[in-house]
């Protein structure tokens, strides 16, 4: 008789999904301020849309200044995954889409280090890992 | 007052007309643990017959940006001096009980980790005054991790020429064609630094890179 598979419980996980315009109009500082403030509350973020490469590294620099200042943070994993645009078409359109609405034909994952163990990515999934409890 | 203006528009077009290619600034971005130490050293030892910096299996060995100073690689009678930056692995986590792993003791493993952590913002600090940028990948992980996007990002942001190096192809679990359809837009070079293979490729593709460096 197969042997019965263990499925390990997690308990109290929070995913907060952020619209993206709750951060449309906001400056880099702010979007960061707010996406840390959820991270530190050990909850994980899936953000409609994706941070510019610029708010990347200054969310890098925000989360390598808060190890070791906060008990117990051990940084953050991210991954953002793109609908697919494969004509010249399609990625015009989303391109004039940018313009006018924003970056928000993405989707952006962000979960504190303690948390998710691991965000394995490929073109066209994104799998969250997360660690034991 | 005129005439003034237009002289010096005069010998602004003409100095930038006539102006030589000094030395370019080349730095060497990654993730912890791809080779760039390991491809800096190589290129030194290629050149200098020196070592810039050392390497281990430990992440995070480079903690600091290290600097070689007049390194002219010469091809084709064509020669250029560069400046080469070795910078930290970018990452967005550093946990010190993963240092616990390779033998570090718990005080070792700590002090290691606030030195990356510093290490990665220098990094970051430093991608400003880059001329081109080597990003140098690991081609047997996973090239879609979100901290190499972030880079090449930033560098095309910030209009830095960059070539992908796709370092450890010497390892039976190499995938250097994954590497080359995550970046289809950009130059990527399969090489190993450890033993050498494909280093005249990459110099080929270094004086490609320099080209672009406005």
């Amino acid at each position: 008789m197969a042997k019965k598979k263990r499925v390990r419980k997690v308990k109290d996980l929070t995913i907060h999904f952020m619209p993206y315009s709750e951060i449309r109009h906001d400056d880099a500082i702010t979007r960061i301020k707010k996406i840390m403030g959820i991270i530190l509350q050990d909850k994980i973020v899936i953000l409609q849309g994706r941070l510019r490469p610029d708010e990347e590294t200054r969310l890098i620099e925000n989360t390598m200044t808060l190890i070791g200042n906060i008990k117990g943070f051990q940084g953050i994993e991210i991954a953002s995954i793109d609908s697919e645009h494969r004509g010249v078409f399609d990625k015009m359109r989303r391109n004039l889409a940018r313009i006018l609405v924003g970056e928000n034909d993405a989707i952006t994952i962000i979960g504190p280090a303690q948390v998710v163990k691991e965000i394995k990515r490929n073109p066209k999934k994104i799998e969250l890992m997360l660690k034991g409890r | 007052m005129v005439i003034k203006i237009l002289r010096n528009f005069a010998r602004r077009i003409f100095s930038n007309l006539f102006k030589k290619k000094g030395k370019i600034k080349l730095g060497f971005y990654g993730p912890p643990n791809a080779g760039k130490t390991s491809l800096a050293n190589r290129l030194c030892q290629d050149v200098l017959g020196e070592d810039l910096g050392t390497v281990s299996n430990v992440p995070h060995e480079t903690r600091n940006v290290q600097f070689k100073e007049k390194v002219v690689i010469e091809k084709n009678r064509k020669k250029i001096e560069f400046k080469l930056i070795d910078t930290p692995g970018i990452a967005t986590k550093v946990d010190f009980e993963d240092f616990l792993k390779f033998g570090l003791k718990k005080k070792e493993a700590q002090a290691r980790s606030k030195e990356a952590t510093q290490g990665i913002i220098e990094a970051i600090k430093w991608l400003d005054d880059m001329d081109a940028v080597i990003v140098v990948l690991d081609s047997t992980a996973n090239p879609y991790s979100q901290v190499n996007i972030t880079i090449i990002g930033n560098l095309v942001a910030r209009k830095i020429p960059v070539l992908i190096v796709g370092n450890k192809i010497d390892l039976k679990k190499a995938n250097i064609k994954k590497v080359q359809n995550a970046f289809p837009e950009y130059d990527v070079i399969g090489i190993s630094a450890k033993t050498g293979k494909n280093m005249d490729d990459f110099y080929e593709s270094l004086f490609k890179l320099v080209k672009k460096v406005k």
